[in-house]
């Protein structure tokens, strides 16, 4: 193994230099969680419109890995429908786990994370943020199909 | 506790170093350089080859068989018991019950004891550098009986902060239990001031030994504890292996933990009676090889002495707390080395201790990070989790030297 597999140029620029890292206040959608193992935290934030992710942001410290992991992720889904999130973080843990060949144009910087997987105890920092955002945006799925049989 | 001045005769590492055959393997092309310790230790030879000894030639139950494996096992079992009890002062190797470790004997003692004796009211004082196995324990008893916990704060330097204990120790405390070497801060408590305090006010102690026993000399009569639980995979025994001391008229009085074969005398429809202490408490089959495996741990660190393996580790924890303010770590925990041990807890230069941890992996150098289990000591702290070294009797100054300069790797690869 080398160092840098894992701690790839853009990994730490995303650390150093995190993207969307504010708050995001009238966000509709929000989620905290943390890696009780390590003390990571996170809290994704998103304003959805029409469906779509109009805009996030996450809070949170920790570790290089789960934090780049979050800056990347805000960009990879902005601008994306809940939908095709929900899909992306399907196959950013697809790819963690070592399954699922990851596809350049989707995935963006987020392929600089690859290298984790062979760090096996880092994957769930990782794995963090997108955690968060499932739960974000599922939280979103659960009032839109609860809505119909009113409340 | 009180430290000794005079310094013994070093240990002689180098010949340590040669029971120890982990430590000649590599990790990553390089040398293995073990700093944790603190989390488990390494095993020696003289351990491993007891183990299968025991398995080669005196494999049986104990306390049952009516045939020569039988009386063997049981003889070698027993036989642990009383070097356990020795190495620790107890009056008698009846105070010694064995236990998968120290997290499984503070449970015992919240349930065997506290589910009896503890009343709505009842006030448990704890203090915020416990490991969690002395907190939760206490939570689900004071759940189960109304008693409620109370804390001693913490200084800046990491020690108990007893200017207020007055107050927090009273009629009302039944038990104080207190760890004797925090296994996230380092800190020695001086546990034998505490017992007195207890004592004072009717209340017993409790110490969590699991850091402490390894590494200092102990004598449960002259510390005047109550109760003291140790994990026997930390002090070079086999995991799963380790007991608690505990003054025998409290073991007797204590209700039964685990119920089962080998505890009882008589069993009706209704109700059961139960052996004598210490075997009311060992139901079914116990880890039998690791315990005798724990006696040669026992026999292996009375060779070195106890005072000699705390000599040793005050001055290799003082070279590495020096190295490492020196590099630029910040230490979490006492730096006064008569205060403390080789639990060494420390941030450098902001690199989150899990990608610290990465890099030193790479180097060669295992040291344990996140919360150690103590997050309440984090917390104290503003720290999510920190980086830990700690140090053995087969530690050296080069391994120390090692560390700092995977340090210096990390640094390069954060660019800080």
């Amino acid at each position: 193994m080398a160092l840098e597999d894992i701690y790839k140029e853009v990994i730490l620029d995303h650390y150093k230099n995190p993207r969307n890292k504010r708050e995001l206040p009238g966000a509709e959608l929000s989620c905290s969680r943390n890696n009780p193992l390590c003390g990571d935290e996170i809290t994704v934030f998103v304003h959805q419109e029409d469906g779509r992710v109009a805009d996030i942001a996450f809070q949170g410290s920790g570790c290089s890995i789960s934090q780049s992991s979050a800056s990347m992720m805000t960009e990879a889904v902005k601008g994306r429908t809940l939908g095709e999130a929900l899909e992306l973080a399907a196959s950013f843990r697809g790819m963690m786990a070592g399954e699922v060949e990851p596809d350049e144009d989707a995935f963006g910087d987020l392929i600089a994370l690859k290298g984790v997987v062979k760090y096996p105890i880092r994957i769930k920092c990782a794995v963090l943020a997108w955690d968060v955002l499932q739960e974000a945006l599922e939280g979103a799925g659960e009032a839109a199909s609860r809505s119909p049989h009113g409340a | 506790m009180s430290v000794t001045r005079e310094r013994p005769a070093a240990l002689d590492v180098a010949r340590i170093r040669q029971d120890f055959p982990i430590l000649s393997r590599t990790v990553e092309g390089k040398p293995l350089v073990y700093l944790d310790s603190a989390a488990t230790s390494q095993k020696p030879r003289q351990v491993l080859a007891c183990l299968q000894e025991f398995y080669e030639r005196h494999n049986a139950n104990v306390h049952r068989g009516i045939y020569l494996l039988s009386e063997e096992a049981t003889e070698l079992y027993e036989g642990a018991r009383a070097k356990v009890a020795a190495f620790l002062g107890a009056p008698d190797p009846s105070c010694i019950v064995f236990t998968r470790g120290t997290t499984e004997s503070i449970n015992l003692v919240a349930y065997a004891w506290g589910r009896k004796f503890l009343r709505e009211g009842d006030e448990i004082l704890l203090t915020e550098m416990e490991h969690h196995s002395n907190i939760v324990p206490w939570q689900l008893a004071a759940r189960a009986t109304g008693a409620r916990l109370r804390y001693v704060p913490l200084t800046d330097d990491g020690l108990l902060d007893l200017s207020d204990l007055g107050s927090l120790l009273t009629e009302r405390t039944r038990l104080f239990a207190v760890t004797g070497m925090s296994n996230a801060l380092g800190t020695l408590n001086p546990v034998r001031a505490l017992a007195d305090a207890a004592h004072a006010v009717g209340a017993l102690l409790l110490v969590d030994g699991a850091q402490l026993v390894p590494h200092h000399p102990v004598d449960v009569v002259a510390l005047d504890c109550d109760f003291l639980a140790f994990s026997g995979h930390k002090m070079l025994g086999p995991t799963a292996s380790g007991g608690l001391y505990a003054r025998r008229e409290l073991l007797e009085a204590m209700d039964p933990f685990l119920g089962g074969g080998e505890m009882i005398l008589e069993v009706f429809p209704d109700r059961s009676t139960y052996k004598e202490p210490p075997y009311k408490f060992e139901a079914g089959t116990m880890n039998i090889a690791q315990e005798v495996g724990l006696g040669a741990a026992v026999d292996y660190l009375t060779g070195l002495g106890m005072e000699n393996v705390r000599a040793h580790e005050e001055e290799l924890t003082a070279y590495a707390l020096e190295r490492l303010v020196e590099a630029g770590a910040r230490i979490i925990g006492p730096t006064d080395v008569s205060v403390r041990g080789g639990e060494i807890s420390f941030w450098y230069r902001d690199i989150h201790p899990h990608d610290l941890a990465t890099v030193l992996n790479e180097e060669g150098v295992a040291i344990r990070a996140g919360h150690h289990c103590a997050q309440l000591v984090m917390r104290r702290f503003g720290v999510p989790a920190t980086a830990r070294a700690s140090l053995y009797v087969y530690n050296t100054r080069e391994e120390v030297d090692a560390l700092v300069a995977a340090l210096e790797r990390a640094r390069a690869v954060f660019g800080v």
